[in-house]
């Protein structure tokens, strides 16, 4: 028996605030996907209704195959629903072209991965300033930048470091120094610590809440990890591509 | 600066499989480079050959000869300056590896040969022995000979013991001209073979016509050969170029052969160097798809690849060219007299520049293609 399919609005705050809420930064509506396997087509995403404050720290828990890391990839651009709405900062993402989407992706979205996918052949301080090539900055600027921020995640004495030459924790680091290097608005993170111990996960989570409470940055991330969704302000579970129940704070 | 940075690690990621098709390549070009040069060296006779020289010869075949007496009647034909005779010789010196083109010429010869240089006195002491000979620069320096040696030759189409007295040596005027031959008096000849031979006495292989003008080389030839028509000895004179590709001509298969396996080679390599960089690229999908996930668009992906292709091919393709030259040296050591000259020329250096940029080309197009197709989301899931 297939769990009811729920139309969900998130309001996903723990603390409700106390001024008029602004318009949600994702704003997800009737979304749908799926793909195609040989000459079957396989719903991944169906019916999906969901807004996002600016600020929110949300985790998708589901089982394998549920579509979590699916509406992840379409909330980030680097994939296209088949149908509905999909607006982030305002603007409806599934208009843009290829071209456009990596533009956008480059200014607004901030990535991490579960297998961290830095570049082998780049050091610490080169994988950080891999997306700052794309902006305008000078040399200097960059350099600017790119110190700051590995000072922040704890690795300034790592700039020179190849990603071999770091233990896993450390290379989410550097994952997560590139990820805010452009200063984005979003960051959606796969499974962040899901090729980590227990303790350099902690470290990862606790960074991304700093991310979150201290910079302000809008967080999704998935995660099959009920304790790693913990560390979220926000939990939505997904079944089957749908979201199931409601959102629930991640205390609860 | 980046680009750069990006392309040289990624090339010297698997040091090994680098290494050996930068070695592969390095081979390749260099094969390439000396087969051109085997085929150039065919063909230096008749690229040599100067525009204002004709060669006339009997029409039925170079093995017969021409009455001497043809001589001032070629003389007399319009446009014509100066006529010399030639015989092939044919002698061995020492033992038959040991070869190099004699000819027994009239005294006049080197006028119709600006380019070989032979300095006043030795003219005139090669002028008057009448068992002088002179040496070209490139055979005295192969077997050390000297003014005043004397240069015995086994005689193999004229028998028998023949001695001559260099005399002189003679230089070309640039290291293209082939020197690596002997002349000595056509006269020297004939008188021997009027002792020895009578028969075959007064009998020239080939005159050399010197015209005026070039562009009465057509109209010279037909004159001469008109004026022996119908004669028991008819002549077919041709440009001294046509003469030496003729030559050619009678080898033209091996020459394609040699042209043809030159481009397999390269083939070959492009195959290689292909699979390198499909390899290259497929292990690396899932970091292309990071790369766009960052906002880098397909063609940096492209350009990426296309860089490191064409870097590779550029170190190979290097080392290749650097090499070839001096690998020629050695090809024309060890070939000894078969290729006089031997020297790599600018068309093949550009020619090994063009192959190996081609092959950096297209050995980067379908990897690039696809890298550059493929979707973010099944690219972050590629298998490193």
């Amino acid at each position: 028996m297939s769990a009811p399919r729920v139309e969900t609005r998130v309001e996903p705050r723990v603390e409700p605030r106390a001024e008029p809420r602004a318009e949600p930064l994702v704003e997800i509506h009737n979304l749908a996907k799926s793909y195609v396997r040989g000459e079957q087509i396989v719903p991944v995403l169906s019916d999906i209704t969901l807004d996002i404050q600016e600020g929110d720290f949300t985790a998708l828990m589901g089982p394998s195959g549920s579509g979590k890391t699916t509406l992840l990839n379409l909330v980030a651009g680097i994939d296209k629903p088949d149908c509905g709405t999909l607006r982030v900062g305002g603007l409806d993402i599934t208009t843009l072209t290829e071209s456009q989407l990596a533009d956008w992706r480059a200014s607004n979205v901030g990535f991490i991965f579960q297998f961290y996918n830095l570049m082998p052949v780049l050091t610490a301080y080169e994988n950080v300033e891999l997306p700052l090539m794309l902006t305008g900055l000078g040399r200097s600027e960059r350099r600017e930048r790119v110190e700051m921020t590995l000072s922040v995640v704890g690795l300034a004495d790592r700039m020179k470091h190849y990603p071999n030459e770091l233990s896993g924790g450390q290379q989410q680091r550097v994952a997560i120094a590139r990820a805010v290097i452009t200063d984005p608005r979003l960051i959606v993170a796969d499974e962040p610590t899901g090729d980590l111990d227990r303790s350099s996960a902690a470290d990862i989570l606790a960074m991304m809440q700093r991310l979150n409470t201290e910079l302000g940055k809008t967080i999704i991330m998935v995660t099959h990890d009920g304790q790693s969704a913990r560390a979220a302000k926000a939990i939505i579970h997904l079944e089957k591509g749908e979201i199931i129940g409601n959102v629930e704070p991640a205390s609860a | 600066m980046f680009l750069l940075t990006l392309v040289c690690r990624n090339a010297f990621r698997h040091r090994l499989r680098t290494l050996l098709t930068v070695s592969g390549l390095a081979i390749a070009v260099l094969a390439y480079g000396l087969l051109q040069t085997v085929v150039d060296a065919w063909y230096a006779g008749a690229a040599a050959a100067s525009s204002t020289r004709l060669v006339t010869r009997s029409s039925i075949s170079l093995t017969f000869f021409l009455p001497v007496s043809y001589e001032n009647r070629i003389r007399s034909v319009e446009g014509v300056k100066h006529v010399a005779r030639s015989n092939w010789f044919g002698g061995i010196y020492q033992e038959p590896k040991n070869f190099f083109p004699q000819f027994a010429v009239s005294d006049n010869y080197l006028n119709l040969y600006p380019e070989f240089i032979l300095p006043e006195d030795q003219r005139i002491a090669y002028v008057r022995d009448r068992k002088g000979c002179l040496v070209g620069r490139q055979l005295a320096d192969q077997f050390g000979f000297k003014v005043g040696d004397v240069l015995p030759l086994r005689g193999a189409v004229y028998p028998g013991r023949w001695e001559f007295v260099i005399r002189g040596i003679f230089d070309g005027s640039d290291s293209t001209k082939f020197t690596k031959q002997m002349l000595f008096h056509w006269d020297y000849l004939n008188e021997t073979l009027r002792r020895t031979t009578p028969r075959r006495a007064d009998g020239v292989g080939i005159f050399v016509v010197g015209i005026d003008n070039p562009d009465n080389a057509a109209a010279a030839s037909v004159n001469i050969d008109q004026v022996f028509r119908n004669s028991l000895a008819e002549t077919l004179t041709e440009t001294e170029q046509a003469f030496q590709l003729g030559f050619v001509a009678m080898s033209d298969q091996i020459i394609a052969a040699i042209q043809i396996v030159s481009y397999v080679v390269i083939l070959i390599i492009m195959a290689v160097m292909a699979n390198t960089m499909a390899m290259s690229a497929r292990e690396r999908t899932a970091e292309y798809a990071t790369l766009k996930t960052l906002g880098f668009g397909p063609a940096f992906i492209a350009l990426l690849i296309f860089a490191e292709s064409m870097f590779i091919c550029a170190l190979g393709g290097g080392v290749g060219m650097l090499l070839t030259s001096p690998a020629a040296a050695g090809f024309k050591q060890a070939a000894g007299g078969i290729f006089p000259i031997f020297a790599v020329s600018r068309e093949t250096i550009t020619m090994q520049l063009a192959c190996a940029a081609a092959v950096g080309i297209a050995a980067a197009v379908v990897p690039a293609i696809r890298a550059a197709r493929v979707r973010i989301v099944d690219g972050l899931r590629a298998i490193t």
